[in-house]
């Protein structure tokens, strides 16, 4: 523990103290950190049947010799073939376009939730909460699971619409990009309502009450002051789900067409099924870059957060 | 109370009254600021404090808020560091001693009682850090409840209690581990006027009885000049004046102080003559004053004439008597107070001077309204001249 | 106001039935007699008693437990101490970088960080199995810990510290009987939060798993892609069960709604 109140300096620091950073910090630096530089340097790599898959590995004992000829070894053969193959290029887009839309929809539909959760009654409020939040706790896979099960040719979805006469024929809806959106919207609304709720919810009530006494309607007192008030939260939120969304497997593989791929699914099937590890590292790494963006903005948002701890 | 209760505090009395360790140059301080300062990103929140407290004294820093009386006592508790200067307690400069082994004790604004424990684990908290015999520890949380009156409510948690409540449990537990010097931060602003006053009383009374020294930081002017032995006022980082609440009052050493506690009338004006007597001044707003002997003040000099409100006399006629001080306006605006009027008289000149009279009479019997012509007239004794 | 009102709980009810009918779906289905979706045989239990005759279920069931244990814990412990960091520490030197890699984790796409544990643990030439899906999950989940305890700590009251400081309690032994048991409530937050994260993860999982160590949501998921099968439906709804079960404990023990606004909320900038 810090010998006195934090100013900042380190002056101060006890060796506790020290080590209340160092444990976590160390940890991170090994099991994240590190990876990526991995995943970097095979992106540079070559494949091979070996164990591992891939060359040149970089053996310790070989010196500065070794070392010379291990760059040497690294090539951007992999991201000319990334950049050449239509394949690649398609999973980004379309990831990218799923994303953006996904992102979208969930706006659409997360606001509104996440509005009427912040104007219900106070009392109602924690328990409404803990229902939104509820499925986010049990489990995504199973949450999918549960659609494919409404969404396949003959599940409950075609069912109802056979009985209400709506079609005469079940359509498909897994394999679509329509069930792909669904099943997002689905799983990601938690993220989009909370940050959403977290800031209406402390938004000052006699705001709106004062726009009223000068003069505005709802709607407009709505569009006015409620809408940009609560931008933080919505910004939050967009940008909670976006990023994940781009790389997601699991939804597109169980809902979506085995036409159109995510770079999600694309990376894993290099990976799993190709085994062709290099290549499945520079997909990585070129989705690490797409994300850049959107990345340091969310960096940003936290860092503003905790502001620096006081 | 009996004889020996009367005879007990008769020397209570006396022993107030004679208790003045400050003006005793033998006197060592219990503690001492020595050219501290403490700076916050940049801006200074103490400058160059340079104080003496004594044993057993109340000693109350008061000052408007962000002042700095509360950098100073944390300061003294040892929650922040002095950029510059030393702070010694008996003697020893404490400033390299982190919080918990200081033996001085803090009761926060906040009270910070410890909401998973209860009355009684709150107050044997800072016992149970001495390692004391469990036996002790019970005996001595007993007596202080009992001190405080709050032995049923032993077994409470805070959040059942109420807020003077709450703050007896504070005070008791700070008090609990008898330490050399009982810091207070504000620790009466969450209460209403009336629990106010009563708990001051009280705080003066277990201060006498257990003969400790407090000191507490205040924005509030009643209350400082009620309880406190001395009071240091304080603005903007420094100490401007330090003195018993009279002479605070009564001979302030600024206009800053002459303004900052109760109410005041300044009139700016130019020494004339200055003497042991008295001094000679010609203000604009007031014509030829005389006023308090001013040290230091030569012919020719800026000063200020001071004047509290209640030592202005108002009637409709000019003053017989000679040698007073005297002015004629009209009355602007009369405040009613329920004890006192004020009543606000515009001058001839132009300024003006605010005048407090105590209703010694009914309403319907007041003697001067609004639009009146009256005449203000006071001693020159009252009259305070100040240099800055 | 009443047209927004009405709104309101339309907009509340529809997002609510949207999140659980899903769900409800999927556990009615689970005691349907018959195999068939279309069909409605009855209630029934016999893919619940299938279940615990299928000795592959029952022992990914366990590891799963096993790892989602363990690196909860860990995590918790890991995750605990980032936040003291975070928030008790104000400018260290390489702060950005320790909060850059704390918030990475919450936002990565999973296939990044699995592919890229994976490739470490390849590189470090460690066996693959239980103990690499436990150092995958407990980083991953750690970061989540960290957000929900830090919240906590940002709204604790420090003046309860410092008055036991005041009172003659050195720092560490502060933290252990003042801050603790009043920031407990959080920890156990994070340690459920980071249990469920762990119970549920896929794609981690199947990246840095070996053999011997396959998980639920491994098992699951491959049968789910040989199609749907009524005994999922059952071992799904006992999951359910189990996390709602808890959830329910542990929102009536503690002030549950604002650990989790504050934990998700944390996320939103303020």
């Amino acid at each position: 523990m810090a010998a006195t109140v934090n100013e900042g300096g380190a002056r101060n620091r006890s060796w506790g103290a020290r080590l209340v950073v160092l444990v976590p910090y160390l940890w991170l630096i090994v099991f994240f950190l590190v990876p990526f530089l991995i995943v970097l340097k095979i992106s540079l790599s070559h494949t091979a049947i070996a164990q591992p898959p891939y060359t040149p590995v970089f053996d310790p004992a070989a010196g500065w010799e070794g070392l010379k000829a291990f760059v040497a070894a690294l090539s951007f053969e992999n991201y000319a073939f990334i950049a050449s193959d239509w394949l690649y290029l398609a999973s980004y887009l379309k990831s990218l376009e799923i994303a953006a839309c996904s992102t979208v929809l969930l706006l659409l539909i997360g606001f509104p939730l996440a509005y009427g959760i912040a104007r219900a009654p106070r009392r109602w409020q924690p328990a409404l909460f803990v229902l939104v939040v509820l499925p986010f706790w049990t489990s995504f896979l199973i949450r999918i699971y549960a659609w494919v099960n409404i969404l396949q040719r003959d599940g409950l979805l075609n069912q109802v619409l056979l009985a209400l006469r709506i079609v005469d024929e079940p359509p498909a809806w897994l394999s679509t990009d329509t069930a792909v959106y669904i099943g997002i919207v689905y799983s990601y609304l938690p993220f989009m309502v909370l940050p959403i709720y977290a800031t209406l919810e402390k938004m000052d009530e006699t705001l709106i009450e004062a726009a009223a006494d000068l003069g505005c309607p709802w709607w407009k007192a709505f569009w006015l002051v409620t809408l940009p008030l609560s931008l933080p939260g919505v910004i939050a939120g967009a940008v909670l789900c976006f990023i994940p969304i781009v790389g997601e497997f699991v939804i597109p593989d169980l809902l979506g067409s085995s036409q159109t791929l995510m770079i999600g699914q694309t990376l894993w099937t290099e990976f799993f099924a190709n085994k062709d590890w290099p290549v499945a590292s520079a997909v990585a790494v070129v989705l690490l870059c797409l994300l850049v963006v959107p990345l340091a903005f969310y960096q940003q948002m936290q860092a503003r957060y905790t502001s620096g701890g006081r | 109370m009996g004889n020996a209760g009367a005879s007990n505090d008769q020397g209570r009395r006396n022993t107030r009254r004679t208790f003045a360790p400050w003006s005793d140059s033998a006197a060592r301080a219990l503690v001492r600021f020595d050219g501290v300062s403490k700076r916050f990103a940049g801006i200074a929140a103490v400058e160059g404090v340079s104080l003496d407290i004594f044993a057993g004294e109340f000693f109350a820093l008061l000052g408007p808020s962000g002042c700095g009386k509360t950098t100073l006592l944390r300061l003294l508790a040892g929650f922040e560091t002095p950029d510059q200067g030393r702070i010694l307690l008996d003697g020893e400069d404490i400033a390299r001693v982190p919080p918990y082994r200081r033996p001085v004790n803090m009761m926060f604004q906040s009270y910070a009682l410890f909401p998973h424990l209860t009355v009684e684990g709150n107050v044997a908290f800072g016992l149970k850090q001495e390692a004391l015999p469990k036996s002790e520890i019970a005996a001595r949380v007993e007596e202080m409840l009992a001190l405080v009156r709050l032995e049923s409510f032993a077994k409470r948690k805070p959040h059942q209690l109420s807020g003077g409540q709450r703050q007896r449990v504070a005070l008791a537990r700070s008090l609990v581990k008898r330490p050399r010097v009982l810091l207070l931060d504000e620790p009466l602003a969450a209460l209403d006027k009336k629990l106010r006053g009563e708990t001051q009383f009280e705080l003066m009374q277990l201060q006498e009885k257990l003969g400790l020294t407090f000191i507490i930081v205040t924005h509030d002017q009643q209350e400082a000049m009620t309880v406190a032995d001395r009071i240091g006022v304080m603005d903007h980082g420094r100490l401007i004046q330090v003195a018993t609440p009279t002479e605070i009052y009564e001979r302030p050493n600024s206009r800053w102080v002459a303004d900052f506690i109760g109410d005041i009338n300044l009139i700016e004006g130019r020494v004339v003559d200055a003497g042991a007597s008295g001094t000679g001044i010609a203000s604009t707003a007031a014509g030829q004053l005389r006023g308090l002997a001013c040290p230091g003040a030569t012919p020719g000099d800026t000063v200020w004439v001071a004047l509290r409100p209640e030592k202005i006399r108002i009637g409709r006629e000019p003053p017989s008597t000679a040698g007073e001080n005297c002015v004629t306006g009209q009355v602007e605006n009369i405040a009613y107070l329920g004890d006192l009027s004020i009543y606000k008289v515009r001058l001839d000149t132009g300024s003006v001077l605010k005048a407090a009279v105590a209703n010694v009479t009914r309403l319907v019997e007041r003697p001067f309204d609004w639009d009146d012509r009256v005449w203000l007239t006071w001693a020159p004794e009252a009259a305070m001249v100040l240099t800055r | 106001m009443r047209k927004s009102s009405w709104f309101n709980i339309g907009s509340v009810a529809l997002g609510l039935a949207f999140l659980y009918l899903p769900i409800v779906i999927l556990v009615i289905y689970s005691f349907n007699g018959s195999r068939l979706v279309t069909v409605w045989g009855g209630w029934s239990i016999r893919w619940y008693a299938e279940l615990l005759n299928d000795r592959a279920m029952l022992e990914s069931a366990w590891v799963t437990l096993r790892i989602a244990l363990l690196s909860a814990t860990a995590a918790t412990l890991l995750g605990t101490l980032a936040a003291i960091a975070l928030v008790r520490f104000g400018r260290f030197r390489g702060r950005t970088l320790f909060s850059g890699m704390i918030y990475a984790p919450l936002v990565m796409p999973e296939v990044i960080t699995g592919l890229s544990l994976l490739l470490l643990f390849v590189a470090i030439d460690i066996d693959r199995g239980f103990w690499t899906i436990t150092i995958a999950h407990t980083t991953l989940t750690a970061c989540f810990v960290t957000v929900v305890v830090q919240s906590r700590l940002l709204t604790f009251d420090t003046s309860l510290e410092e008055a036991a400081m005041d009172l003659g309690c050195p720092p560490l032994r502060t933290f252990l009987t003042v801050t603790l048991p009043l920031i407990a409530p959080a920890l156990a937050s994070g340690w459920m939060l980071a249990f469920t994260l762990s119970l549920d993860d896929l794609v981690i999982a199947s990246f840095t798993t070996g053999p011997g160590a396959t998980t639920l949501p491994i098992r699951i998921y491959s049968q789910i892609r040989l199609g749907v099968k009524p005994e999922i439906n059952a071992i799904c709804s006992i999951m359910i069960a189990i996390v709602a079960t808890g959830i329910a404990a542990a929102s009536l023990l503690t002030k549950f709604h604002d650990i989790g606004r504050d934990s998700v909320g944390a996320l939103a900038v303020k």
